[in-house]
């Protein structure tokens, strides 16, 4: 009998992970369409290092930045009276760092597809750059950000190497269902480990499905 | 009674359209329709942005009567939003997610109750002959729809300064001379200044109480229709030549 509490954590983690990299992602891929941000093709290879870099790399990275010795992590433990390594917030911050990169490029796909005289037609009418963003803009580009958000969440609930240097493989606390599969294998557990490995394999397979069909129809439409 | 405001621009636009253009241009628009008329990329279309504020000049000044929006000395700069302008794009521009209605409320004040805005919306449409696309996206509208469509939208905040940017140039000619109309009985009514960029010699006679010509991003010379348009002989040059055939 398998043990689903795994799974239900790492739907948390993905869910956090998904708003955080949604949110972050969104605002990023915005700034990214604009030419005249200054260095934004520096900015965009580093937003995209996750995609490419090893999980231990960019581990090591929230480790510093993050971990008990830094000024950001003394900070959070001393607001809210735990660190943000090795606990569930290291999940979700791994997730997001992990998922990120597929949120901002989807994001500026998708705003950058929106024609421009649209938006200008927008602020002649007298729109603010708020109310355009939010009525012409963002309904224009629905299409790629959900299938990003879409992407993003598959991608936090399988999130492995991240998770596992920021957040441990702790049993009951940061203990994910990649990280519960990766045990129970070592542990020659392969049967119970089937049912996790069932439900990440379909959400993955129908979340990707979804991402080509929206994506499909943006581009006839 | 209704203020009569001029539209008076001297500004410079450097590294415009991308490259290395330098647009130079003084002109005045009073009430009524003023054409601003020249040759493909000669800053027609930089021009208007300027003045309704999508393009921030180098240098200069842009004021509608008493009311300035641009001063570059003076570090003025009143937002796009805030000008009060209309601008019909070439491609027209109609949200596509929205319907013909609800691309005409876009452009009414949001202090308006929605019902009001609605009304509105629909008589301006009823008022361009296109009452029936209410309900129905821009998808569905022929090219001819879309252009009333788009007129409707314009007019519908009653605006200070209207700005055409060659939204005819797809138009066949009786349809075109339809438009014309329309637009010169609302410039009549409304009294406000229209400034239409064009490279058709007709339509500039048809529509014109003055003539800005642009060349190379300079004001070549400005005054009557009959006087920079003639219309037995072509005085400008062959590049506008081909658009005269009509």
């Amino acid at each position: 009998m398998s043990d689903w509490q795994p799974l239900v954590l790492s739907f948390q983690v993905a869910f956090f992970a998904t708003i955080l990299a949604t949110t972050l992602g969104v605002l990023i891929g915005l700034w990214l369409t604009s030419p005249r941000a200054i260095g934004r093709d520096l900015i965009d290879a580093i937003a995209s290092a996750p995609m490419v870099m090893p999980p231990t790399v960019l581990g090591y990275y929230v480790l510093v930045a993050l971990g008990r010795n830094s000024a950001v992590g003394r900070a959070w433990e001393a607001i809210f009276g735990s660190s943000i390594v090795f606990t569930r917030t290291g999940a979700v911050v791994a997730a997001t760092l992990g998922s990120l990169p597929l949120v901002i490029k989807s994001a500026r796909a998708a705003l950058e597809g929106v024609d421009p005289t649209l938006l200008k037609a927008a602020r002649t009418l007298g729109a603010g750059p708020v109310r355009a963003f939010v009525t012409v803009h963002l309904p224009l580009a629905a299409r790629g950000l959900v299938a990003g958000v879409m992407l993003a969440f598959a991608r936090s609930l399988g999130d492995f190497g991240v998770t596992l240097m920021v957040a441990g493989d702790i049993p009951g606390e940061t203990q994910t269902a990649a990280l519960a599969i990766y045990d129970l294998i070592q542990s020659h557990q392969e049967r119970a480990a089937g049912g996790m490995v069932a439900v990440l394999t379909s959400i993955t397979i129908v979340a990707l499905y979804l991402v080509n069909k929206l994506t499909a129809v943006r581009r006839e439409s | 009674m209704k203020v009569e405001r001029t539209l008076e621009v001297d500004v410079r636009v450097e590294r415009a359209q991308g490259r290395d253009f330098v647009l130079q241009a003084k002109f005045v628009a009073p009430p009524g329709v003023t054409i601003l008329y020249g040759p493909s990329g000669s800053g027609k279309s930089t021009t208007l942005g300027a003045i309704c504020g999508l393009i921030t000049p180098t240098a200069g000044r842009i004021a509608l009567g008493d009311e300035i929006w641009f001063d570059r000395e003076r570090r003025i700069r009143k937002p796009v939003e805030e000008r009060g302008i209309a601008f019909v794009f070439q491609s027209l521009a109609l949200f596509p997610h929205m319907t013909a209605a609800g691309n005409v409320e876009y452009g009414l004040p949001r202090k308006m109750p929605r019902a009001e805005r609605d009304k509105r919306a629909r008589e301006m449409l009823a008022r361009m002959k296109v009452a029936h696309l209410a309900d129905r996206r821009p998808a569905t509208f022929s090219g001819g729809e879309a252009q009333r469509v788009a007129l409707a939208r314009a007019f519908a905040p009653e605006p200070r300064l209207v700005l055409l940017d060659e939204p005819f140039s797809a138009m066949d000619r009786e349809l075109r001379r339809d438009f014309i109309a329309d637009v010169r009985a609302y410039v009549d009514e409304a009294r406000v200044p229209l400034l239409h960029v064009t490279h058709h010699r007709n339509e500039a006679r048809a529509l014109a109480d003055r003539v800005v010509l642009i060349e190379g991003g300079r004001i070549t010379a400005s005054g009557g229709v009959d006087e920079l348009l003639p219309a037995s002989r072509d005085m400008l040059d062959d590049s506008l030549r081909i658009h005269t055939r009509e």
